[in-house]
């Protein structure tokens, strides 16, 4: 008796295993025809993708989804990543960097005043609902930013306030079929290259009125991918325009896929089911170099990682010997082992991928015993204390804040200077420094247009260092570098204002406002048939010069 | 019965008053400013000034709870502030993907687990006992993000026969109907699909389902072991009844109400999306959409979400306890 009860469980328990076990067997089975084409999952993957009629479809794995699809809306990498491959603007970052060359306007003007800038557009451009692209639809677009403040980087670019909405742009005018005449209210040297951030990319007005508060699940551009589908948190898939004005595109397909953990991200590209990712764990970095199905590409650094000294506060800090020798007491080569095989020492406000950078400048290097001379010179020879503020969560130019403030702590305590750490989260530490409650603090900064201007007179101009909204957390206040960094807005000439942001930078040196940590390189891994991938210092790049090999 | 289960949907009404309290609380507890994190921190002053007289961050507290109250109860759950889209959309869209993973792991759980633990009670002390039993402690504590990679890694990376993640390959069309992709994939008669769902089903569901497995097989067992003890068992024996009937139609629906509990519980945990699986497994679920939106301060997608997911709570409970009667008739809920 007792004997058939349990045969009866146990075959049902195999009745259970093989009918599991039939399931992933045909799975095999399958795997393994595929397999008989070629013998290495990588190629098993391209067999997938071309069986399909030939297809050539790029996969990007990347950590999070789109947030919304209209690029004037939004702030974060990813919604940008794929908008850069929807949309045109008017002018065009280079392939590689931040000078820009024409898009969808072919030439442009500025008058001698630098307030009135002509635009001629391309002529016989589609958008991707058929509808022709011509000079209204610029205007259409201008207005349509300047509506409302929840166009984030029109109002942050062009100084939008509640009463004017429009900022420094005065006057949108369709002037010709295919010309523009954009009026500022006073001259603005940075216009061009912030016109060529994505944010500002033009699109179909009457996809907008077609889709009305839905526009950002239908994106219609110029681009050289037109949108085809959004599966929320999953995927995006994009197909190639073909009737592209400029390089059309290599792949037939994009999708980007949302993979959130980075290890999983990483096993999938091992496997061959995504052909490129961003977001890679550090320890994975030297995993993908040494595997020869795979590349690493290191994106040029268009951002900076800094310790501002608070140079108004009472007490050592506005001693300029004082933040010379705390600049010269900490060991920067150390500093970048913390920075998991992705920075670069920093000497200047600068990445070095942006025009203006200023090559000549030497960092001041670590020496303890000058740095002591230093602080007895300035009266500190017997030390001091001082706060250093740092937000306990990791920035793409500061992967381990609270680590790299020991390390420096440590450092400092060797030419007397007792530091006190003080975390916040990262909301916290924002309000804080930009209220000056701090001696030291950590910040950073990612470019925006890959203009000088958005490094140097944000984070060090005089005109933002007003507490509670400082850009400018050193509250460094100089005249000298105001001056050059005002006339440099309002030059139009590129040779001269390179020569007003290169004297800038050597005041900075001299003065010592900041310890430059870092310019973070983020990698990209790829599998190693990816040819011509372009990483651009902005963050994101066009997909239409990639191609995969056969 | 009818008036019970009209008096526990009624007790609902508290209960999610609490829960949104709760739920509207604790956002304002979270330091930080949501306007900030929405907007980035490239926003200028105005802006975040101009969004938090938008959303009424301004006014008192108990002025903001109002308004969420009143738009809850006319069915508005609000809009996100991140992507602009109704959150009701947002969450339709997410909950078949959770619910048919959790539908999947829980039914592995439920056979796989009960076997286990019958199993392991008729036979208590024999190698099956002693190594499904160490199995379910391993299971218990495996931690779910290593179990998952190492999946990955062994049946993605290194074996190549299943896929990595998500739902359904991009080469794999699919008309979607109901969203449950596997139904889905059965209505439109579409076998391709279906096998291309139900393997990329199989890894996360075994990682969902490991817990639940793992728990139920234990408490099956130690029910089972007491049950078997009783007289009346004895009895059955004694009349010579056949021994498979004993085990299954007379122990194992007495000792059923404890296991029933856990199954209830587990249901409703893994229901209100489970964050880790879905994570690892790019499984487009409502756990992670709740918790990005609690790290980006998307609160009005917070507090909607939890309402929800504490309304599916109480009624995958309320249903446990219903069938507590078919397994129990000498409950009564009078």
């Amino acid at each position: 008796m007792k004997k058939k009860a349990l045969w009866t469980l146990l075959s049902l328990l195999l009745i259970m295993i093989i009918t599991i076990s039939g399931c992933s067997g045909d799975e095999k089975a399958n795997s393994d025809d595929q397999k008989d084409a070629s013998d290495d999952t990588e190629q098993t993957n391209d067999d997938n993708e071309d069986s399909d009629d030939g297809k050539k479809t790029f996969v990007f794995g990347r950590g999070a989804d789109s947030v919304q699809l209209d690029p004037s809306k939004v702030t974060d990498g990813e919604s940008i990543y794929v908008t850069n491959q929807i949309y045109d603007t008017l002018v065009r970052y280079e392939e590689e960097s931040t000078e820009v060359r024409p898009a969808l306007a072919t030439e442009w003007d500025t008058s001698d005043d630098g307030l009135t800038w002509t635009f001629t557009l391309r002529e016989g451009v589609k958008f991707h609902d058929g509808t022709d692209f011509t000079a209204e639809d610029v205007v259409f677009n201008f207005e349509r930013w300047a509506s409302s403040a929840e166009n984030i980087y029109y109002g942050y670019m062009f100084g939008a306030t509640e009463d004017n909405l429009s900022g420094i742009i005065d006057k949108v005018e369709a002037t010709g079929d295919y010309e523009v005449q954009i009026t500022l209210s006073e001259p603005n040297a940075p216009f061009l290259s912030t016109l060529a951030m994505p944010p500002f990319g033009i699109a179909s007005p009457d996809a907008i009125e077609k889709y009305g508060e839905d526009y950002f699940k239908n994106p219609v551009g110029t681009g050289p991918f037109v949108f085809k589908e959004w599966i929320v948190d999953d995927s995006i898939t994009l197909t190639k325009n073909e009737e592209y004005f400029g390089e059309v595109a290599k792949v037939d397909e994009v999708i980007f896929r949302t993979i959130p953990d980075n290890g999983a991200r990483f096993m999938e590209l091992q496997a061959g089911s995504i052909d490129a990712m961003n977001g890679l764990n550090p320890q994975d970095i030297d995993t993908a170099e040494s595997d020869e199905n795979l590349q690493v590409i290191r994106r040029p650094s268009m951002n900076v990682s800094y310790m501002a000294m608070n140079t108004d506060k009472e007490g050592p800090m506005s001693n300029k010997l004082v933040r010379q020798a705390v600049n010269l007491a900490i060991d920067k080569d150390k500093l970048m082992t913390l920075f998991e095989g992705i920075g670069k020492p920093a000497k200047n406000p600068l990445p070095p991928s942006i025009w203006g950078y200023n090559d000549e400048i030497e960092d001041y290097g670590y020496d303890i015993e000058e740095a002591k001379r230093l602080l007895a010179e300035a009266g500190y020879g017997d030390g001091f204390e001082v706060s250093l503020y740092t937000m306990s969560n990791p920035r793409p130019y500061l992967p381990q804040p609270k680590v790299t403030a020991q390390a420096i702590q440590q450092m400092l305590s060797e030419v007397n200077i007792k530091v006190n750490i003080v975390e916040n989260d990262w909301d916290t530490h924002l309000t804080k420094t930009e209220n000056g409650e701090h001696d030291m603090a950590f910040l950073g900064w990612t470019g925006d247009n890959g203009d000088p201007d958005n490094f140097l007179y944000v984070l060090l101009d005089k005109d933002n260092a007003k507490k509670g909204s400082a850009g400018n957390i050193a509250f460094y206040k100089n005249d000298e570098v105001h001056d050059l960094l005002k006339s440099a807005q309002t030059e139009m000439d590129q040779a001269k204002r390179t020569d007003y942001y290169m004297q800038a930078q050597e005041i900075i040196k001299e003065d010592a406002p900041w310890f430059p940590i870092a310019h973070t390189t983020p990698p990209i891994a790829a599998s190693a048939d990816v040819v011509d991938y372009l990483p651009h210092p902005t963050g994101s790049e066009p997909f239409n010069f990639l191609d995969i090999k056969e | 019965m009818l008036k019970y289960i009209i008096r526990r949907l009624a007790m609902l009404i508290p209960v999610l008053l609490g829960v949104s309290i709760l739920a509207f609380s604790l956002m304002q507890l979270i330091p930080g400013d949501p306007a900030r994190s929405m907007l980035g921190e490239k926003a200028t002053e105005s802006q975040l000034m101009q969004l938090r007289e938008e959303m009424g961050l301004n006014d008192p507290y108990i002025v903001q709870y109002g308004r969420f109250l009143g738009s809850v109860l006319q069915g508005d759950l609000g809009e996100s502030i991140k992507s602009k889209e109704d959150i009701s959309v947002e969450l339709l869209n997410r909950l078949p993907a959770t619910i048919e993973l959790t539908m999947f792991a829980m039914i592995l759980a439920i056979v796989v687990g009960i076997l286990a633990g019958v199993i392991a009670a008729v036979k208590q002390y024999s190698w099956f006992d002693n190594l499904s039993m160490t199995g379910a402690l391993f299971g218990v504590s495996l931690p779910i993000f290593w179990l998952g990679l190492m999946m990955i890694w062994l049946f993605s990376v290194k074996l190549g026969i299943l896929p990595a993640s998500g739902r359904l390959s991009n080469d794999v069309e699919l008309n979607t109907i109901t969203n449950f992709y596997l139904l889905d994939s059965i209505l439109t008669g579409n076998w391709v699909a279906f096998k291309d769902v139900f393997t990329h089903l199989l890894m996360p569901g075994v990682a969902l389902g490991t817990i639940p497995m793992a728990i139920i097989a234990r408490m099956t067992r130690s029910s089972m072991l007491e049950v078997m003890k009783q007289d009346y068992i004895r009895t059955a024996n004694a009349k010579g009844l056949a021994r498979h009937l004993i085990v299954f139609r007379h122990a194992l629906k007495n000792a059923f109400l404890p296991v029933l509990t856990v199954i209830g519980l587990q249901f409703g945990l893994l229901l209100g999306g489970a964050v880790l699986t879905e994570t690892i497994f790019s499984w487009p679920g409502v756990g992670r959409y709740v918790y990005l939106a609690v790290l980006g301060r998307d609160y009005p997608v917070v507090q909607g979400a939890i309402l929800i997911i504490a309304i599916i709570f109480v009624l995958v409970n309320l249903i446990t306890d219903i069938l507590y009667k078919y397994f129990d008739p000498r409950i009564s809920y009078n």
